[in-house]
């Protein structure tokens, strides 16, 4: 059966074991290495895993080098997701015709993927893959942005932030669409298991990816991924933006089990303005000159409408 | 073995799609990641319902496109173990971005295409538009002309790309309805002769392999990818074909069906000879033995390995011949036709340097008959008689309306 790691505190988890090396070209900062560190250290099972196209496939695998200590694939942007599920129809194949070099393993197929990668271009591919009910983990790193084309507006980035395609300007506040609700859609696919994780939340991280390879079926777990490059804030503050990204509740940290049965698993103590968590990133700073001021207001107006949402889902146990 | 054997008639009434569909139950394939697309659909559904009466063991992951079921096949590939799937056409269109990143990753997989026009406007019957649009990709492409090829060819498939020293992708192509749809006579091999044919599958660089990670598909930017496209494209050039032939010579050894880099027909004395690939061949050998009652020496050349393209072979079933003509079964799309040039570029340099016009004939699923080949036939000899080509270099067989031609 599966084998989860025992973590007792962060330094254990920070210094155990790493089949995720530290020697990659993701910037400093970036909150990419931290999740993936995070989702690789909560098993000790063998891992298949696959990149899309983005940040993470180019800053860790460029010729000759890789960062990865485990089985890896790269195919495209769109298709990271069935690369893996193709893998466990093979590891099921070669199991039932006793054909496995290992026989006595459990591997665990997990792919990662950025937000273009799963909210846009690889969206078809991640349905298909839960609707078959592989056993296999899909990860968004969500730093709704193509950060690794140069922060162009995806389908998962926030109303008001400026992108390259989306930009601020004399007469423009930037995005003007809503984040799609990534999870809810999958949830609705009935898989057994799909969450919102952040990465500076470890504990509730780890307990949920070990929930996530427990269970038997698709699982989908959508990280936020602060980007300090598109974000624009100092690489220092990238946990310092993770907080105030989960305590404004601008991500609620949640799962929803069976595609039904929400659980909200983290509850801020104090609860922080949406305006702090905007004034910190450079993307919104337009917004806080005094004709848009209006959208800071709907925003936070927002955030508790999707707070409350949440509250009467999990009451409901619905 | 949790299967069954199926027991086969030495001749069974198979179509194209069926002959295919029975070469992957014999080989055993271990995961089959598709979508269905005319013509090509009973390929798979064929091993679905394999799959479901016992007769194999494996995964059969029906994708939500072709595009995921060439991803599907090359994680599976890379996970190490036989893998096949079928596409046509639009699928295989759209199929074209993995196409590039299978072979790139140097995966076996074979991929049987059931030919089939391009839209628009949209046509379901067979030309060869979907060939040529992946002939770039970096994939062992051989060509059946009927459902007795269709059979074969697969097993020879195997045979080649999953050795070690090849480690490509391979298609076999058949053309649709014409091949796909047509039952014929197939002589079979027994599932013991099948599988034995292309034998355990060795898995290499496998993911599943836990005690040796691997790394596939990594960037290479202008530092790597260069090298590492052309030494592809060197194995591809220099060691496939000895292993094609050698497959061919095992084959022949226990079917007794010979099958050959470029199949030659009557080209021994030939004056004029047509070029062409999949069902027309048949035709056109046909006519040329009706041709040679009428004194004219024709001959046939068929392609049985479009890729890697056999340059040499070609050139020494051509080089006695005065008149050529290429039969393209696909629109140019604002050049000549893919069989023109590569004929132009195997003939350019030999002495002997016979003229070559082109031909576009067929296009979705227009016939090709008898009648247009033995007009050709006898164009190629006016031709050689006035010592010149007196007709247009490219021209159209059988479109309806005014005469088209160019050059």
């Amino acid at each position: 059966m599966s084998e989860m790691k025992k973590i007792k505190n962060l330094k254990e988890f920070s210094t155990s074991a790493d089949r995720f090396e530290g020697a990659n070209l993701l910037c400093p900062g970036c909150a990419h290495s931290i999740i993936v560190r995070e989702v690789l250290n909560a098993t000790n099972d063998d891992l298949v895993l696959s990149a899309s196209t983005g940040c993470l496939e180019v800053c860790t695998a460029v010729y000759p080098y890789t960062s990865w200590d485990a089985s890896w694939i790269h195919i495209g942007f769109e298709n990271g997701s069935t690369a893996v599920a193709g893998a466990e129809a093979m590891h099921k194949a070669l199991k039932n015709k006793g054909r496995l070099k290992q026989p006595d393993r459990n591997p665990k197929f997990v792919s990662f993927a950025g937000d273009g990668a799963s909210y846009d271009i690889g969206f078809q591919w991640i349905s298909g893959c839960m609707e078959r009910g592989h056993n296999i983990m899909h990860v968004v790193l969500d730093n709704e942005v193509y950060a690794n084309t140069g922060g162009q507006r995806s389908s998962s980035t926030p109303i008001g932030s400026s992108s390259t395609t989306a930009p601020a300007g004399r007469v423009s506040y930037g995005e003007k669409k809503n984040k799609k609700d990534m999870v809810s859609i999958m949830a609705s696919h009935n898989i057994p298991y799909a969450a919102q994780v952040a990465p500076n939340k470890w504990k509730d991280m780890v307990k949920k990816i070990q929930h996530g390879f427990s269970v038997d079926g698709p699982v989908f777990i959508n990280a936020v991924s602060p980007c300090t490059t598109e974000w624009k804030f100092d690489p220092k503050d990238t946990m310092m933006i993770t907080d105030l990204a989960t305590d404004s509740l601008v991500f609620p940290l949640y799962e929803i089990i069976d595609g039904h049965e929400l659980n909200i698993t983290y509850r801020p103590k104090n609860v922080v303005p949406v305006e702090e968590y905007l004034a910190a990133q450079g993307r919104f700073k337009h917004l806080f000159k005094d004709q848009y001021k209006y959208l800071i207001k709907e925003w936070q107006e927002r955030v508790d409408a999707n707070w409350s949402y949440l509250n009467r889902r999990e009451e409901a146990r619905v | 073995m949790a299967f069954d054997k199926m027991e086969l008639r030495d001749i069974e009434v198979w179509d194209g799609n069926f002959a295919a569909a029975q070469a992957l139950r014999q080989c055993q394939i271990d995961v089959v990641a598709a979508y269905p697309i005319t013509p090509s659909t009973p390929i798979v559904e064929g091993y679905a319902k394999f799959l479901a009466d016992g007769y194999v063991e494996g995964e059969f992951v029906m994708v939500e496109s072709e595009h995921a079921a060439m991803s599907g096949c090359i994680g599976a590939a890379a996970a190490g173990g036989r893998v096949a799937t079928a596409t046509s056409s639009q699928g295989y269109a759209l199929m074209v971005e993995t196409l590039y990143q299978a072979s790139g990753m140097r995966l076996p997989i074979i991929l049987n295409v059931v030919n089939r026009a391009l839209a628009a406007p949209l046509n379901v019957n067979g030309d060869h538009s979907d060939m040529y649009l992946g002939r770039d990709s970096g994939w062992i492409q051989l060509d059946a002309y009927c459902p007795q090829d269709a059979y074969d060819l697969n097993f020879i498939a195997f045979k080649v790309a999953e050795d070690h020293e090849v480690r490509l992708p391979c298609m076999v192509h058949q053309d649709g309805f014409m091949t796909s749809h047509t039952a014929q006579g197939v002589k079979t091999l027994t599932d013991d002769e099948g599988y034995g044919f292309v034998g355990d599958f060795k898995p290499m660089n496998d993911m599943l392999d836990f005690e040796h990670p691997v790394t596939h598909g990594v960037q290479t930017e202008e530092d790597w990818h260069f090298e590492h496209k052309a030494r592809q494209h060197n194995d591809l050039m220099t060691k496939v074909m000895p292993k094609i032939q050698a497959a061919f010579d095992d084959f022949e050894k226990l079917s007794g069906r010979k099958y050959n880099i470029v199949e030659k027909y009557d080209m021994d004395d030939a004056d004029v000879a047509v070029v062409c690939m999949g069902t027309s061949v048949e035709t056109a050998r046909e006519v040329a033995t009706e041709m040679r009652a009428k004194g004219i020496k024709a001959g046939v050349v068929g392609i049985r390995v479009i890729r890697p393209f056999p340059f040499m072979q070609i050139q020494e079933a051509l080089k006695g011949a005065k008149a050529i003509a290429t039969l393209d079964r696909s629109a140019p799309g604002g050049t000549v036709g893919m069989l023109f040039n590569e004929m132009a570029g195997c003939l350019y340099n030999l002495e002997t340097r016979p003229m070559l016009s082109g031909k576009i004939y067929g296009l979705g699923g227009r016939d090709l008959t008898k009648k247009h080949l033995v007009d050709l036939f006898t164009e190629l000899q006016a031709n050689v008689d006035a010592g010149k080509i007196t007709t247009p270099l490219q021209q159209f067989i059988g479109v309806r309306g005014p005469k088209l031609s160019f050059l």
